[in-house]
């Protein structure tokens, strides 16, 4: 009975909130489908959520730096927003500092980074006719 | 919270699946609040009681946890005790070390829970089991 996160779309961007405490299972589910929904939607940026999120253990801490990997591989940025200060400090006690992976200290801030770096890709080839 | 908990009941967890690693966390929390550990301490005991309960069920083969608070004259604390009767551990150095991993995980699961918590006990017999007893004391 894993639970399965909601993909939401904004823009260009796919948004994910973890608002509960997720099984091992739910969260290999939720890299699957960010993945899958990154290709299927052409996503350029993938913003994780995780405000609510009260422990990040080392299993769901390789989750986020694997889907940021993941996502790089397929043109997108991911960003990790809202983590709380005692994750923080808790993950880098525990030796993770998730050095791979973006982070942002809220949603709108993520946006705005995600953002900024779609204004630094490349617009398009230059035989592209809508350059012309 | 009731205040035979205070006085030390114990709270078992059998751990056989993925979801019995949420149940774990989720007592070690409510113990946790009982106790009155600070946010920090909190989060710290709970994100090793999750990494010592993903062990007892992938490396130890299932097993359980034993829950309670405790109290070392006025401190009071949570215990934690997960036991498995898998394969033991047969170079125990080796996975206490950062990094080290027998399987396909970060290799921070030992060495980083105990990092984690104040107290950190682990007794191992190969072909025999597991046991790793861990406390967290309220400041």
């Amino acid at each position: 009975m894993s639970l399965r996160v909601p993909v939401l779309r904004i823009g260009d961007s796919l948004l994910v909130s973890i608002q509960t405490d997720l099984d091992d299972g739910s969260v290999l589910v939720l890299q699957e489908d960010l993945a899958a929904r990154v290709v299927e939607d052409g996503a350029t940026g993938v913003v994780i959520d995780i405000s609510a999120v009260e422990i990040v253990d080392s299993f769901v801490g390789r989750m986020l730096a694997t889907i940021a990997a993941i996502s790089r591989m397929l043109d997108a940025e991911t960003v990790v927003v809202g983590m709380r200060p005692a994750v923080a400090i808790t993950l880098v006690e525990l030796g993770l500092t998730l050095g791979g992976v973006r982070t942002a200290l809220t949603l709108e801030k993520g946006l705005k980074v995600l953002d900024d770096a779609r204004d630094q890709r490349p617009q398009g080839l230059p035989d592209d006719p809508e350059l012309r | 919270m009731s205040p035979e908990s205070a006085a030390g009941t114990t709270v078992t967890v059998a751990i056989g699946a993925a979801g019995d690693v949420v149940l774990a966390r989720q007592s070690a929390r409510n113990l946790a609040l009982d106790c009155g550990l600070s946010l920090i301490d909190q989060t710290k005991l709970v994100t090793a009681v999750s990494e010592l309960a993903r062990n007892t069920l992938i490396h130890g083969g299932g097993g359980g946890m034993r829950a309670s608070i405790v109290r070392d004259g006025v401190r009071r604390g949570v215990s934690a005790v997960f036991e498995d009767s898998g394969p033991g551990i047969a170079d125990l150095d080796l996975a206490m070390t950062d990094g080290w991993t027998s399987g396909t995980g970060l290799g921070l699961g030992l060495s980083g829970s105990r990092r984690l918590v104040d107290s950190f006990e682990i007794d191992t017999v190969p072909g025999r089991g597991t046991s790793v007893a861990i406390v967290k004391w309220a400041r």
